[in-house]
C-alpha cells in the first residue's frame, strides 16, 4: 500500500556540508519496489512529518540513500537521525531521468549544489555502461567550496569532462569561479545530438537549460527535476501543481519543452 | 407492484417509507434540512426533517432562507455544504506510528469501517461533482482508500432541479438541471409528489419495497416540463467561449490585479466548492513521544502556506492565488483529470464574503482577451 510508510533503518550517516547529510537506508523487513534514478520517496521523520526526497542511491539489495538539507522541521529531524534509527518510506513516486533515452549519444549532467544528489545514480549508471553512451560530462556548481557534496567521489568519476565551479571561493580554492553555465564551453559534446540532465535551484535550472538550447540542444532532450511541496505524492493533495502538471505524477523530472513555458510565468 | 425499472411515482407517504427503509437497512441517511438559517446537509431520521416549504434567495455574497407557499421539499438550491463533507471529510486520520521497545517503528493504517451512506436530494450539479471527485481521488494511478471506502456502496438519490437559484450556472458548464447517470434513484418533485427513475439494481430493489404507483403520463410530462423550464431560468452563465483555452492563455491578464484588490484570500470558495479536493497533512504526537499520528485536513490554494517551499511561498500575491484557483478549476483540471473542475453550482458566488462572482470574472477575462494585447491563445493547451 502506497499510503502507509514502510520502515527503513539508517545504516550509515554521512555529513556532506554544514547543513546536509546523506542517509543510507536498508529495509527493516520488506523493501519497497525498485526506485529509478530521478524518482522520489516520501520520507517520514517520527513525530515531525513527511517530506519528498529524491533518491541519491539505488541498490539492487533494496537499499536507498537520501541526501537531505536541513531547511525545515522535518528535514532538520532527518539530518539529526542516527545510525540504527528507523524512518518511514513511501514510494517510489514520480518520473525518473530515463537515461536510457540518451543511449548512443553524448550526455551532459549539470548540478547545482545539493542537486547533484538526485543526479548521482544517473551518473553512476552512465559510467557503468561506457559503451552505451557517448561522452559523459558532469558540470557542478555551488555557492562556496563548503557547499560542494561528494567531492571525493566526484574526483574518482571517469568522465569525458568533469567541471566544478563555485560562486564564492575561499582561500584554499584553486578551481573555477563563476556560474556552472560557464563550464559548458569546455564540455565534450555535440549539443544538437546530446542529452542534458539538470537539477538544482530553479534559477540555475532556467539559466542552464536556456544556455543548452542556445548551444543547439533540442528542448525535448533536456530533462530537469523540479521541486514543489508535495504532501501526499499520490496526486490527491494538489500541492505540487505547476500549471497543468502534478509534479508528483508528471514530474519531478520533466522535459524542458514542457517546463520552460511554465517556469516563465511568475508565481505559477 | 409495478415494473420497478419504469418511472414510478411516490407520494409523501412513499417518501417517508423511502427514508424509513434506508434507516432500517442500517444506512446513515444524509439530506437537506433547515438549521441555523440555512439548508444544511445532515443526518435525517425521517422524511419530516426535509426542508418542506423552504426556499433560498441567493446573490453574490448573499444567502437567505425564504418561505415557500407550495410546501416543496427540494425547491432550494445549493447550500453551504456539499457531499464532499461526508465523502472527503475536512479531517481524517491517515495512519499512526508507534515506537517499539526494540527501537523500531510500527506503522498502522487507519481504516475505520465507513458509514453506509444514503444521500437523499443530491442535485444534478452535485452528482456531477461527486463524479469529478471520483475521478480525482480514485481514477488515477493511486486510490484515496478512505474516499473509496466511503464512496463504495453509498446510495445516491438525486433530486432534479426545478428551482435554480440566482447564482446557478450549471447549463453553461455543460451540465443542466436533469440528473446524469450515476444515481441509484432520481426524484423529480411535482406538486407534492415525486417522479422516480431507477438508475441501478439497488435502486430498483429499494423502490420495489416502497408504496408507489406507475408513473402516469401527466406526472411525467409535468416533471419534464419543470426541469426543462429550470434549464432556461439559470441566474448566471459563463461566457460562451472556450473557457479552458481562455484561462490557459490568461496568465498575464490585468483582470487578476482587479480581482486581487477585492479578494480576501479567505478560502471560503474552496471550502464550499463541491469539487475542491486539496488537502494538507499534519503530524500529531501525544505526550509520551512514542505515538504519532498523520492527519489529513482540507487545505486551500488561497492559503499562503499552500505553496510554501523552503524560503517562502511560490504564490505570495493574492493575484497569483486567485489565478491558481480559477485556472485550475476551469482549465488545468482538464489537463490533470480530463474534465472541468466546475459544475456551476454557484456556491463560490453566494459564500464569497465580498461577492466575487466567478462568471463575472471569466466574462471580464474573455473581454480582455478579445480586445486586449493578451488575446493570443496558449498553444500548449489548444486541442
Amino acid at each position: 500500500m502506497t499510503n502507509l510508510p514502510v520502515p527503513y533503518r539508517v545504516v550509515a550517516r554521512r555529513p556532506e556540508t554544514a547543513d546536509t547529510v546523506t542517509l543510507r537506508l536498508e529495509p527493516v523487513a520488506d523493501a519497497l519496489g525498485d526506485f529509478a534514478p530521478g524518482q522520489f520517496a516520501m520520507v517520514h521523520c517520527f513525530g515531525r512529518g513527511e517530506i519528498p526526497v529524491s533518491v541519491s542511491s539505488v541498490q539492487s539489495t533494496g537499499g536507498l540513500a537520501h541526501t537531505v538539507r536541513a531547511v525545515g522541521a522535518v528535514s532538520a529531524g532527518l539530518c539529526e537521525a542516527r545510525t540504527a534509527e528507523v524512518v518511514g518510506i513511501r514510494g517510489p513516486f514520480g518520473t525518473g531521468w530515463e537515461l536510457e533515452r540518451a543511449r548512443g549519444r553524448d550526455v551532459v549532467v549539470v548540478a547545482g549544489g545539493i542537486g547533484l544528489a538526485p543526479l548521482r545514480p544517473l551518473i553512476l549508471r552512465a559510467l557503468a555502461e561506457p559503451e552505451a553512451y557517448g561522452r559523459v560530462n558532469v558540470l557542478i556548481g555551488a555557492r562556496t567550496p563548503a557547499d560542494l557534496i561528494g567531492r571525493e567521489e566526484v574526483a574518482g568519476w571517469r568522465t569525458a569532462y568533469t567541471g566544478v565551479t563555485v560562486d564564492r571561493p575561499d582561500e584554499d580554492w584553486r578551481g573555477d569561479v563563476g556560474l556552472v553555465t560557464d563550464l559548458l564551453g569546455r564540455a565534450h559534446l555535440t549539443p544538437s545530438d546530446a542529452w542534458g540532465f539538470v537539477c538544482g535551484p530553479e534559477p540555475m535550472i532556467r539559466a542552464t537549460a536556456r544556455e543548452l538550447v542556445a548551444r543547439g540542444m533540442p528542448p525535448d532532450r533536456i530533462r530537469v527535476s523540479l521541486e514543489r511541496n508535495m504532501r501526499c505524492a499520490t496526486g490527491h493533495c494538489g500541492h505540487c501543481q505547476l500549471g497543468p502538471l502534478l509534479l508528483c505524477r508528471d514530474g519531478p523530472v520533466v522535459d524542458w519543452q514542457r517546463a520552460e513555458p511554465l517556469l516563465s510565468v511568475r508565481e505559477l | 407492484m409495478t415494473d420497478t425499472q419504469g418511472p414510478a411515482v411516490l407520494d409523501r407517504d412513499g417518501l417517508n417509507a423511502l427514508v424509513a427503509e434506508l434507516v432500517a437497512q442500517g444506512r446513515t441517511v444524509i439530506g437537506p434540512t433547515v438549521r441555523d438559517g440555512a439548508v444544511v446537509l445532515a443526518e435525517l431520521e425521517s422524511a419530516d426533517d426535509l426542508p418542506f416549504g423552504w426556499g433560498v434567495e441567493l446573490d453574490a455574497g448573499r444567502y437567505r432562507l425564504v418561505r415557500r407557499t407550495d410546501g416543496a421539499a427540494f425547491a432550494h438550491s445549493a447550500g453551504p455544504q456539499s457531499w464532499k463533507n461526508f465523502l472527503h471529510p475536512a479531517r481524517q486520520r491517515l495512519w499512526s506510528a508507534d515506537r517499539t521497545p526494540s527501537g523500531g517503528v510500527d506503522f498502522t493504517a487507519d481504516e475505520p469501517a465507513a458509514p453506509s451512506y444514503a444521500f437523499l436530494g443530491v442535485r444534478p450539479c452535485d452528482l456531477r461533482a461527486i463524479a469529478i471527485q471520483d475521478r480525482v481521488l480514485t481514477g488515477g494511478r493511486y486510490e484515496d482508500t478512505g474516499y473509496a471506502r466511503r464512496r463504495t456502496g453509498a446510495f445516491l438519490i438525486a433530486a432534479e432541479c426545478t428551482e435554480p437559484g440566482a447564482t446557478c450556472f450549471c447549463v453553461s458548464t455543460g451540465g443542466g438541471p436533469a440528473a446524469d447517470p450515476g444515481y441509484d434513484l432520481a426524484l423529480t418533485e411535482v406538486d407534492g409528489r415525486f417522479l422516480v427513475r431507477v438508475g441501478s439494481e439497488a435502486g430498483g430493489e429499494l423502490l420495489a419495497r416502497l408504496p408507489h404507483s406507475a408513473a402516469d403520463e401527466g406526472t411525467e410530462r409535468a416533471a419534464h416540463a419543470a426541469v426543462d423550464a429550470a434549464r432556461d431560468r439559470m441566474g448566471r452563465a459563463l461566457p460562451p467561449v472556450d473557457v479552458r483555452a481562455l484561462l490557459a492563455g490568461s496568465a498575464d491578464a490585468e483582470r487578476w490585479d482587479d480581482v486581487a484588490e477585492r479578494c480576501l484570500t479567505c478560502g471560503n470558495c474552496t471550502m464550499v466548492c463541491p469539487t475542491c479536493f486539496c488537502v494538507t497533512t499534519e503530524e500529531v504526537t501525544d505526550l509520551t513521544g512514542d505515538h504519532t499520528e498523520r492527519w489529513q485536513r482540507w487545505d486551500s490554494c488561497f492559503d499562503l502556506d499552500f505553496s510554501y517551499l523552503h524560503g517562502g511561498p511560490v504564490r505570495a500575491s493574492a493575484r497569483s492565488r486567485y489565478r491558481q484557483w480559477l485556472t485550475h478549476k476551469l482549465s488545468t483540471w482538464h489537463d490533470q483529470f480530463d474534465s472541468s473542475g466546475c459544475v456551476g453550482c454557484g456556491r463560490c458566488i453566494s459564500w464569497c464574503p465580498v461577492g466575487i462572482d466567478i462568471t463575472e470574472e471569466v466574462t471580464a477575462l474573455a473581454a480582455e482577451a478579445g480586445t486586449g494585447p493578451t488575446a493570443s491563445a496558449d498553444p500548449r493547451t489548444e486541442s
